[in-house]
């Protein structure tokens, strides 16, 4: 059973990955990584909501109308990031305000929604939560892998801060403004993607 | 007696009995689609509703309504004040930035320190207290023709905020900008934004730089608003009305032009109703009286 849990915790973390393997939660992938700082608080955001999702639909998976599953998963889901957010405001008001447009962007990330049709509607909860964990953080690394491309190469900074010195620009070099935008994104996640595939080859397809 | 259950692989059909079935009644599936469920311990037993039923779904769907309904209202009430209070503050904190104070840690304190007086501007430029609550969106003000205006004192010098107002590339842009006592020359400026786009846009919120290059900029020219915002690097350094844009940011550079030039020409009866050291102040005035 604890070989499970592990499982469960670390296999989207690489192998499962949701961002490159299972290809869920791209669009907001896109949104938020133009910057290193948006692209960490998205990821631990979309973290916390998955993993008490989940938690919530697990313990309620057994009483869930087939018919209707869908519609409860994004009421829960939608409930929960409208209470996230209302408590952000009253109690953490700066980062609610770093958060503005990504915290709706919660909603309708396709991660949530997968997650709990093909995880949560199947597991107990502490499974349930492991998973939400294991993919929030997934999802965290490869935004963080491309923010970190974005953003050093677009604007030449980390975090806000001047990485490429002076005497760069002074000699040509010129930041790549194709990289803000999110078209680049999409080339950035389809180069991630093909490395990833590389390193596992047997997620190749033939 | 436990009767097993086998759960077709394809569409999800549940078959009870001691076998699974040649073929799925649903799908049409072979006998090796199909895989046995092992339920976890005791519970099958306790499996008295009929989750399927459209009576329960309807119940189901109905408590599950009133339940969030309720639970989001009252969250939503119980956290209302504080969310105020927090707006608030943080409006203070902007317009404390246009005064050059940022990273302020008792914001309450040095507003109340800074800013003397919440006054509305009449028709003929003249000031009047404003005695209503303190306000946070000063969109619904203009809307009621109610112009604020903000005295304040830093250092002992007397200086006038105005809050701005206008559109940017994907939302709402606004700002407070802060100027001397001859109600022309930039003290300090803030801007911020609801979602330009973070390194480009948003930008004119989080490059203090291009806010403070606004500082000992002028506004009036001739009676009436002349400050521009130019396209990055066009800015004429030595002119006082010009203003580099943020590079790459051109449609929200001209967000921001537009809302200087829309919301100062609104203030014009009260820019130009003192006219220290300032020529063109005085044939402005002159052009007012023909009005």
């Amino acid at each position: 059973m604890a070989n499970k849990n592990n499982e469960a915790l670390k296999q989207p973390v690489w192998l499962n990955n949701p961002v490159v393997v299972q290809i869920l939660g791209i669009c907001s992938a896109l949104a938020v990584t133009s910057q290193l700082k948006p692209a960490i608080v998205m990821g631990l955001s979309v973290t916390v909501i998955v993993a008490m999702s989940n938690v919530i639909i697990s313990l309620l998976r057994n009483t869930i109308p087939n018919r209707i599953r869908i519609i409860v998963q994004l009421v829960v889901v939608a409930a929960l990031v409208t209470i996230v957010s209302e408590i952000l405001k009253a109690f953490a008001y700066d980062v609610s305000v770093q958060l503005s447009v990504y915290i709706g962007l919660i909603i309708t990330n396709c991660i949530l929604m997968g997650r709990l049709e093909a995880f949560a509607m199947q597991n107990g909860p502490w499974e349930s939560f492991l998973d939400g964990i294991g993919n929030g953080l997934g999802y965290a690394f490869i935004l963080i892998v491309v923010a970190f491309v974005r953003e050093l190469f677009g604007s030449g900074k980390l975090f806000g801060f001047q990485v490429v010195p002076q005497w760069c620009y002074d000699h040509g070099y010129l930041n790549n403004g194709f990289m803000i935008m999110a078209p680049m994104a999409l080339i950035l996640v389809g180069c991630v993607i093909w490395i990833h595939r590389s390193i596992n080859k047997d997620l190749q397809e033939k | 007696m436990a009767t097993k259950k086998f759960k077709c692989k394809v569409c999800g059909y549940v078959h009870e009995g001691n076998e699974a079935p040649e073929k799925c009644p649903l799908c049409g599936a072979p006998k090796s689609e199909f895989e046995e469920i092992v339920e976890g311990g005791a519970a099958p037993a306790k499996k008295g509703i009929d989750t399927g039923s459209n009576v329960y779904t309807i119940i189901y769907a109905a408590v599950m309504v009133i339940v969030v309904a309720f639970l989001l209202v009252f969250v939503s009430s119980t956290l209302k004040p504080r969310q105020d209070a927090n707006v608030v503050n943080d409006t203070k904190k902007q317009i404390l930035a246009s005064l050059n104070l940022r990273n302020v840690a008792d914001v309450k304190a040095e507003y109340d320190k800074c800013v003397k007086a919440d006054m509305l501007m009449q028709a003929d430029g003249s000031l009047v207290p404003y005695d209503g609550q303190f306000n946070t969106s000063y969109n619904s003000e203009f809307g009621k023709g109610q112009y604020h205006v903000f005295q304040a004192q830093v250092d002992g010098q007397d200086k006038f905020i105005i809050p701005m107002v206008g559109q940017g590339l994907w939302g709402a842009i606004w700002g407070y900008v802060a100027l001397d006592a001859d109600r022309n020359t930039i003290y300090g400026i803030y801007f911020s934004h609801a979602s330009e786009t973070p390194g480009l846009g948003a930008e004119i919120k989080e490059n203090i730089k291009f806010q403070e290059s606004f500082q000992g900029k002028m506004i009036v020219n001739n009676g009436a608003v002349d400050l521009d915002v130019v396209k990055s690097g066009k800015a004429d350094k030595s002119s006082p009305f010009e203003v580099d844009g943020v590079t790459g940011a051109t449609m929200t550079s001209n967000g921001v032009d537009a809302m200087i030039d829309k919301v100062l020409s609104s203030y014009i009866p009260f820019l130009a109703a003192q006219c220290p050291l300032n020529d063109a102040c005085s044939q402005e005035a002159e052009v007012e009286s023909i009005d």
